[in-house]
């Protein structure tokens, strides 16, 4: 299996994701179709990291690798210290549960929930009441501007809106990691700018860090850094510019 | 999260009635058509709860069921009488008699005749009258019950008043219920009403009519066999189970307590016609009406949410939190399609009470078709569950 040489990131904040020779395939015989071919990564803390190639390049493989949502067939992989492949099925959950908040694409938000219903679900899943869950999910939901529709079905909102709720359910419990998938798709470019800025400036701790899978280039400026893959490995990192600055609030 | 799960459920409204009606309707058809069944069945055997105070009834050995015509000898009385332990044995006559009306019109009457002397066996619940006037002459008490166990007379004609002659009614013209005093003829023999029973519902369906036991077999056809079964009561310190076996023993007859008799009626009415396996047939029918309605809109509300039980899985919840959400789901759409289709029995049952229509709701049956809602919701949601349980979290990054 081939395995690229280790890719060095430059990160004052140290590695939060370090992965290597991580290989995945999915299938047996002569229908294996191998997902990753040897992934070598760093990411770093503290900063924004996209995850950026063709079509069945094995981004939506690796995000779920390290999220702990798949496990891999060989290689090593460190999330801020912690070998995912030790953790049986129900720590691994737990561990997604205190560690890790995500914003999909499709938002998969629960129609028969309220908005901050949706948004309380990690901390209800912690063990939090509902009731104190919902009424973080209240305050939280004002400061992303979505004051007041707490109690509004997602479906009523518009699609900028909800990304936000997503949003909001992937940080209301301060996840060391946020990982994101798409999450400009189905926004325009003004608001998905914003949208990105918004998970940056959460990403601007030395003990967090933030993936983002994407296709979208108008939100590349953006990125701490950028992992190009191809053909199941990463083959190049570009650095972008780092800009520390808080960024106008949604 | 239950409490999610719960508002998951109500949330989705078309899919959620869709659960209650199939579970309602499952449960209704089977709670319904088995009270029916019990209804119709605890009919084939309502005599023999009418008669109070007896300890046993003898009869002939080849009768299988309370109104089949095997009558005994007249010796067999003092036979029964004879054995020792009985404290006393009256004879009974029952039997299907052509009562004739003032307007010409015919109905058969289900005809008791209990013993001149004691009057044991005499009806449960008296209307009108006394039962002492059957000793009057011509004497019958007459039953007063739903249209089908009624005799009616034309309205025209006074209670108690003889037709004049010449005087037509129209068969079809204004009808009134029985009262005191009305005269109608028994296979062709005159009889006067004295008194108006109620009488349980029976399964000929015929009005009951008592009158003595001598009287009875005035009015049946003659034959040397007339007697239809012997009542007895146990001299106090006696067990009627082993009374009973000293009368077989001795006389060669059966002799059956009255649940024993009951449940021999119950028996040759179960095994001899199709009435269980059409009730049963209808009853499957319910079950598998609600397997198939409310399963498989379970099963459709469990896929659809898939994506957002995946999302949760990703979260972190565990596999048993989801299981337990989709068990919870289950449960209360059971509870309550369970509650809608029992409530639409209940109130089923008290409109048919007192009608023609057989209904008797015994406690087991609610149980039955609370099981039979268990049943068919552990089968919807162990599907469901199955598709949880396979849910990979990784397939929420899967697109659309």
């Amino acid at each position: 299996m081939p395995t690229a040489a280790p890719i060095p990131t430059a990160s004052p904040a140290g590695t939060a994701i370090r992965l290597r020779g991580v290989a995945k395939t999915f299938g047996k015989g002569e229908n294996a179709v191998p997902a990753l071919r040897g992934v070598d990564l760093d990411i770093p803390a503290g900063e924004l990291t996209l995850l950026v190639g063709p079509s069945g390049c094995g981004k939506t493989t690796l995000i779920s690798i390290l999220a702990g949502l798949l496990s891999r067939d060989s290689g090593e992989l460190a999330v801020f210290g912690r070998d995912l492949g030790e953790l049986r099925r129900d720590a691994l959950a737990a561990w997604r549960r205190d560690n890790v908040g995500f914003i999909f694409q499709q938002f998969n938000l629960v129609p028969q929930l309220s908005v901050a219903e949706n948004v309380s679900v990690p901390l209800v899943l912690k063990g939090e009441s509902v009731g104190a869950a919902v009424r973080k999910a209240h305050e939280l939901l004002a400061t992303l501007g979505l004051e007041g529709r707490g109690k509004s079905a997602p479906l009523k909102l518009s699609g900028g809106q909800q990304q936000r709720v997503a949003i909001a359910r992937a940080l209301i419990h301060d996840p060391r990691l946020l990982v994101c998938d798409e999450p400009t798709s189905a926004l325009d470019a003004e608001l998905g700018r914003r949208v990105m800025t918004l998970i940056r400036d959460r990403s601007r701790r030395p003990d967090r860090a933030v993936v983002v899978v994407t296709h979208d280039d108008r939100i590349f400026h953006l990125a701490d850094s950028i992992a190009h893959m191809n053909d199941g490995v990463v083959d190049r990192i570009s650095r972008g510019e780092h800009d520390s600055q808080p960024h106008q609030s949604l | 999260m239950f409490r999610f799960a719960i508002k998951m459920l109500f949330g989705d409204s078309a899919k959620f009635y869709g659960i209650l009606l199939g579970l309602g309707f499952a449960s209704l058809l089977i709670a319904q058509q088995a009270s029916i069944f019990v209804g119709l069945m605890s009919r084939t055997f309502a005599f023999i709860g009418e008669v109070g105070h007896v300890d046993l009834w003898v009869f002939d050995p080849t009768q299988s069921y309370v109104d089949e015509p095997k009558p005994l000898r007249a010796t067999a009385l003092e036979r029964v009488r004879g054995v020792t332990g009985v404290d006393w044995a009256a004879p009974l006559y029952k039997g299907l008699l052509v009562a004739t009306l003032p307007d010409g019109s015919r109905k058969v009457c289900d005809v008791v005749g209990i013993d001149d002397d004691t009057l044991a066996g005499g009806p449960a619940e008296i209307v009108a009258g006394s039962l002492a006037d059957l000793r009057l002459p011509d004497a019958v008490m007459v039953e007063v019950g739903s249209s089908q166990q009624q005799l009616l007379f034309p309205a025209q004609l006074a209670p108690g008043a003889v037709p004049a002659p010449g005087q037509v009614f129209d068969p079809k013209g204004p009808k009134r219920s029985v009262e005191i005093g009305d005269i109608i003829e028994l296979n062709e023999r005159r009889a006067r009403v004295v008194g108006l029973v109620k009488c349980a519902e029976t399964f000929v369906a015929a009005p009951t009519v008592y009158t003595t036991y001598s009287r009875a077999i005035t009015y049946a056809p003659p034959s040397r066999r007339v007697m239809s079964a012997v009542l007895v009561k146990a001299s106090p310190e006696v067990d009627p189970m082993a009374l009973a076996q000293r009368i077989k023993d001795e006389t060669g007859l059966e002799a059956l307590q009255p649940h024993d008799y009951s449940m021999r009626t119950l028996g040759y009415w179960m095994r001899e016609t199709g009435i269980p396996i059409n009730f049963g047939i209808a009853i499957a029918l319910g079950f598998f009406v609600g397997v198939a309605i409310a399963g498989q809109m379970f099963y459709n509300f469990t896929l659809d949410n898939l994506r957002y039980f995946g999302a949760f899985k990703a979260m972190g919840a565990s596999t048993w939190r989801l299981l337990g959400m989709v068990a919870l789901q289950a449960l209360v759409a059971g509870v309550l399609g369970l509650g809608l289709g029992l409530g639409a029995v209940s109130a089923f049952g008290l409109n048919a009470a007192g009608g023609k229509l057989a209904f008797k709701m015994l406690w087991q049956i609610p149980l039955i078709a609370a099981g039979a809602v268990l049943v068919i919701c552990v089968l919807a949601s162990m599907i469901s569950m199955w598709k949880v349980v396979r849910l990979d979290p990784a397939d929420v990054f899967k697109g659309p």
